[in-house]
């Protein structure tokens, strides 16, 4: 969690002779938010319910659409502009259900994981993102 | 009984504490978790109705708690 994201390592993990298909999705950390110049964002969670959640959502998303081959790692920490901070992968025989997965697996992560962002920016204030929306669901 | 209260991310920043020790009567819900924090110095800042965990799964306000219980107040997520 604390080093950059290994893409070919997660890739290598899903090989398998009888796919056809390897879908990758990699979230970076983005310069500008809502117009404010970003430095780095510090990530942080409940590591244990998080990594809970993020296997409930695997085992759905291989249930859901028949992928086996399904490879993920979140970083936490403080991540600089342009870093990995999560990277998914996907193998299936065929495309359809390997990007398929890749989808559901990122927007639930998203949705679900207890994980935070805290944004600093070049003027020198902070903000936790999403913090003014009152609640998750 | 005894149950264990985590705060994570805006929220312990706002209350100024990651975690609480917490009495509360038998049968005790998550609800009764929520009102007895939100007389803490701080919690204003929480919204009424927070999203609760309860042993790492999410719960509801009429969930009944166990001794022991750790229960966590999750601020809007926003991993990926």
């Amino acid at each position: 969690m604390s080093r950059p994201i290994d893409i070919q390592e997660l890739v290598a993990e899903v090989i398998d002779h009888s796919n056809g298909a390897t879908s990758v999705f990699v979230g970076t950390v983005r310069s500008t938010n809502e117009g404010k110049e970003v430095l780095m964002i510090e990530y942080s969670a409940y590591e244990a319910m998080a990594a809970k959640e993020i296997e409930q959502i695997v085992d759905e998303a291989a249930d859901k659409y028949h992928v086996r081959h399904i490879a993920l790692e979140h970083r936490l920490g403080e991540l600089a502009i342009g870093e990995a901070s999560i990277a998914i992968v996907t193998a299936h025989e065929r495309r359809a259900p390997a990007i398929d997965a890749m989808r559901y697996v990122i927007e639930e992560v998203k949705r679900r994981a207890p994980i935070w962002k805290l944004e600093h920016y070049a003027d020198g204030s902070r903000n936790w993102v999403n913090a003014g929306t009152g609640q998750a669901k | 009984m005894t149950v264990t209260v985590l705060f994570f991310a805006s929220y312990a920043e706002c209350l100024g504490i990651k975690s609480m020790s917490l009495e509360i009567g038998d049968r005790g819900t998550v609800g009764d978790v929520v009102r007895a924090v939100s007389g803490l110095s701080g919690a204003s800042a929480l919204p009424p109705s927070p999203l609760i965990a309860v042993n790492r799964s999410y719960a509801r306000a009429t969930d009944v708690l166990s001794n022991g219980d750790e229960i966590a107040f999750i601020p809007p997520v926003a991993g990926g």
